[in-house]
């Protein structure tokens, strides 16, 4: 069991290395970069079984019993994480490997990424406040670096947004640390949630709360901390956007997910509303600042922002069908997410230009392309039999149960703004017909003044010949059907996220897996 | 002392918000220093503080004698420190590249990426 | 640059640097030091004679590439994450065992200190790195 819990960070860990070890070889690297994705897939799989059937299960590093030691524990919410961040994981990699060029490959793509997911596993699987705080630094650094490597001056630009909000984000995470520590005397999830309802004085409780919503709040791009997001997620190459969408603010609504039901229930009344309106301003902002952009990418960026607040809803409801709601929301967005960007990258290879008023005409040029985008479009949107109509109508059935018409209303007010966006989209990039100006260019000799990563990706979709185009497309193809698939087996996926909601609204098992039978 | 530090630790912040707000590159750099310092600061100081000696048990005993002071928020500050370290390294490589891509440390000229294109710009408007 | 000052002394300072590092890196579990700290004593040692001598030469001083030696410390770092995991199940566990010395007495070396070894080339790796990255041209 030990290594079980241990394998999701551990082996794209070992994989980043062997890359960095080995990092003369472009080949060696692809290969690592796959494996190491690969390796979180599957290993996240099997934990998921093992969790499914046991129930959680806790391991402590280095031999330090609970509460002094670091605890990995996984529950169903981090089995589930781990698993849908390994087929986001795969479809990047499998993307990369076909579209990266040898220069940033040298730079050390490869163990960057798997150092991000490393972090990220490791943030889902870990039990304490401080080693959460250690691998969200990991993940950060790791993406700090991917987002700027390369160099353009658009990257650069996102760059320093991006990181000096993070930092100050990540200042604030660890201040909070100190706190509670200072506070109660432990950092373990389990020892906290005995301690912190007991502990004194309240206010300096609730304060703590707050600098923690803050962090995570930043991460997980809520309002009004959501800023860095639509900055900085449209410059860096296709290959960068698409792993870091559908993995890092997921990553903070994870951390928003576990300290909210475990630690800081204690004032509902302040934090239930609270998080109520944070998730309507984020959704109605996120789709209202996505209709006014004009750039594949930017769209999507924004996009985020507003399924964020989808997500953070759940813990404004509190109920088990709010929080199974959330937590099958999240995998539904992972997936959906990813492939849209997919497409996007595909996109903007093949026009040389990232502006939606350039491109045109893809519904006959690549057709199935346009198949993956309608998918990922449609279950984004919420339109049945897909994952999101499933997740929409979960979380608006679990908002009139608790009697939150106004959130009922914006719920279903964002996702008709979002199918407006979509098919905005999907008219500028795939129904209209190309401008004339592009007319007898063809996707290789497209004037491209723009960032040379695109200019890249068109070189390689054309002198690689039809299995980088096939590398680009399967993984959106794969992560569609992936959609499909969870719409059309909503049942039991539901199944399972209502028993991870509970496992979340009643710790027992959680708190009994990593403290040991209660005395 | 113990009424001092809790002070310094606001000053830090203060100054370090301050500074971070500033449209300058170098300021921002030396803000987020300011920032990462406070906070390691402020862990040192919740946790308590005391003259105790050093945490480590004796040759010939089981568990520690007298007082020691508590191991784990040095651990904390020393792993704050070194990721700190880490990333602000990172940030002061990135700001020089900035700084020299674009001739000038004014942050509010870091907008190219932010325009929205109204009017189908050739590549998005990066250029 | 072209101190006379600056290069006997940095002659003399590089070899003391070098040594205290080690000394640092040895010392770090009962005492202040540790793998971090001596990393840096390092990465200052090269520092110091890139200003002396340029960075061409100082990079003759570092024998494996950068990357090469960020890889290998965090391969020795995972490395000594493994004899706990053989010895009581648990992974980073401290497992220690003593090294005979002529004499009768021993030396007792354990797995931090194999950590510790690994971050100490991984901070010496990730410090040059960086050195390199602010001192060539864009």
């Amino acid at each position: 069991m030990t290594a079980l819990l241990v394998a999701p960070f551990a082996v794209p860990m070992i994989a980043a290395v062997l890359a960095m070890l080995g990092h003369r070889s472009v080949k060696l690297q692809r290969i690592l970069g796959v494996a190491g994705a690969l390796g979180l897939l599957v290993t996240g799989i099997a934990l998921l079984i093992a969790i499914e059937r046991h129930g959680p299960q806790a391991t402590q590093l280095s031999g330090w019993d609970a509460p002094f030691g670091i605890t990995i524990v996984a529950d169903l919410l981090s089995a589930i994480m781990v698993v849908i961040s390994g087929m986001v994981a795969t479809a990047s990699a499998v993307y990369s490997a076909a579209t990266v060029d040898a220069r940033r490959t040298a730079f050390g793509y490869y163990p960057l990424t798997n150092f991000l997911l490393a972090g990220v596993a490791g943030a889902f699987l870990t039990g304490d406040l401080f080693n959460l705080y250690v691998w969200f630094e990991v993940m950060l650094i790791a993406s700090f670096v991917l987002l700027a490597l390369g160099g353009e001056r658009p990257q650069l630009e996102g760059a320093v947004k991006y990181v000096a909000i993070n930092l100050v984000a990540s200042t604030m995470f660890l201040a909070a640390a100190g706190l509670i520590y200072g506070l109660t005397g432990t950092l373990n999830f389990a020892d906290l949630a005995q301690r912190l309802p007991e502990a004194e004085p309240t206010g300096l409780v609730t304060a703590i709360a707050m600098l923690l919503l803050v962090a995570f709040g930043v991460k997980a791009a809520a309002f009004p901390l959501f800023f860095w997001l639509p900055a900085s997620y449209h410059t860096p190459p296709a290959d960068v956007a698409i792993l870091f969408s559908g993995l890092l603010t997921k990553v903070g609504v994870y951390a928003l997910l576990r300290t909210f039901t475990l630690l800081f229930d204690h004032d509902p009344g302040l934090i239930q509303p609270l998080f109520l309106w944070i998730s309507s301003t984020t959704m109605v902002i996120g789709v209202l600042g996505a209709l006014a952009q004009a750039e594949f990418r930017r769209v999507l960026s924004f996009h985020i922002v507003s399924q964020v607040g989808y997500m953070l809803l759940g813990i404004g409801l509190l109920t088990p069908l709010a929080l199974a709601g959330a937590i099958f929301y999240i995998a539904h967005h992972m997936l959906a997410k990813t492939a849209l960007f997919l497409v996007a990258g595909a996109v903007e290879g093949t026009r040389g230009s990232r502006a939606l008023a350039q491109q045109g005409g893809l519904f006959e040029r690549r057709p199935r392309l346009a198949m993956v985008f309608a998918i990922a479009a449609l279950s984004l949107a919420g339109i049945p039999p897909l994952s999101g109509f499933v997740a929409k109508f979960v979380l608006v059935r679990a908002g009139l149960e608790a009697e939150a018409y106004l959130v009922v209303a914006a719920v279903l007010a964002v996702s008709l703004l979002t199918i407006v966006s979509m098919v905005k989209l999907w008219n500028e990039a795939f129904w209209k017909p190309a401008p004339e100006a592009e007319e007898g260019e063809g996707p290789t000799g497209a004037p491209a003044p723009a960032a040379t990563s695109v200019g890249t990706a068109t070189a390689t979709s054309a002198g690689g010949g039809r299995w980088r185009l096939a590398a680009q497309l399967a993984p959106g193809a794969a992560l569609a059907l992936g959609g499909i698939a969870l719409g059309i087996g909503a049942g039991p996926a539901l199944d399972l996220s209502m028993r991870a909601a509970e496992q979340l609204l009643e710790p027992t098992a959680y708190l009994e897996a990593v403290l040991g039978e209660p005395a | 002392m113990e009424a001092m530090l809790p002070l310094v630790v606001g000053v830090l912040y203060a100054a370090g918000f301050y500074l971070v707000l500033r449209p300058t590159l170098g300021q921002l750099i030396v803000g987020l220093a300011l920032l990462t310092n406070a906070t390691n600061l402020l862990i040192f100081t919740a946790a308590g503080l005391s003259r105790d000696g050093a945490p480590l048990i004796a040759a010939d005993s089981e568990t520690v004698s007298g007082a020691v002071a508590d191991p784990v928020p040095q651990a904390l500050v020393l792993t704050a420190i070194v990721i700190g370290f880490g990333v602000l390294a990172f940030f002061i490589a990135l700001a020089y590249r900035v700084y020299r891509t674009m001739d000038s440390d004014a942050l509010n000229d870091l907008n190219s990426t932010d325009r929205l294109d109204i009017g189908g710009l050739d590549a998005g408007g990066e250029a | 640059m072209n101190s006379i000052v600056l290069q006997a002394a940095t002659r003399f300072l590089i070899t003391l640097l070098l040594l205290f590092a080690v000394f640092l890196l040895i010392r770090g579990h009962n005492e202040p030091g540790g793998g971090f700290i001596a990393g840096l004593v390092v990465a200052s040692a090269i520092a110091l004679y890139a200003l002396t001598c340029g960075m061409s030469a100082a990079r003759t001083l570092m024998p494996l590439d950068p990357t090469i030696l960020l890889g290998t410390g965090l391969a020795v770092a995972l490395v000594s994450a493994v004899p706990g995991i053989i010895e009581s199940g648990a992974p980073l566990d401290g497992v220690w065992g003593e090294v005979p010395l002529p004499g009768d007495r021993g030396v007792k070396l354990g797995s931090p200190l194999l950590f510790d070894l690994g971050v100490f080339f991984t901070v010496v790796g990730s410090a040059v790195t960086v050195l390199l990255s602010l001192s060539e041209e864009a």
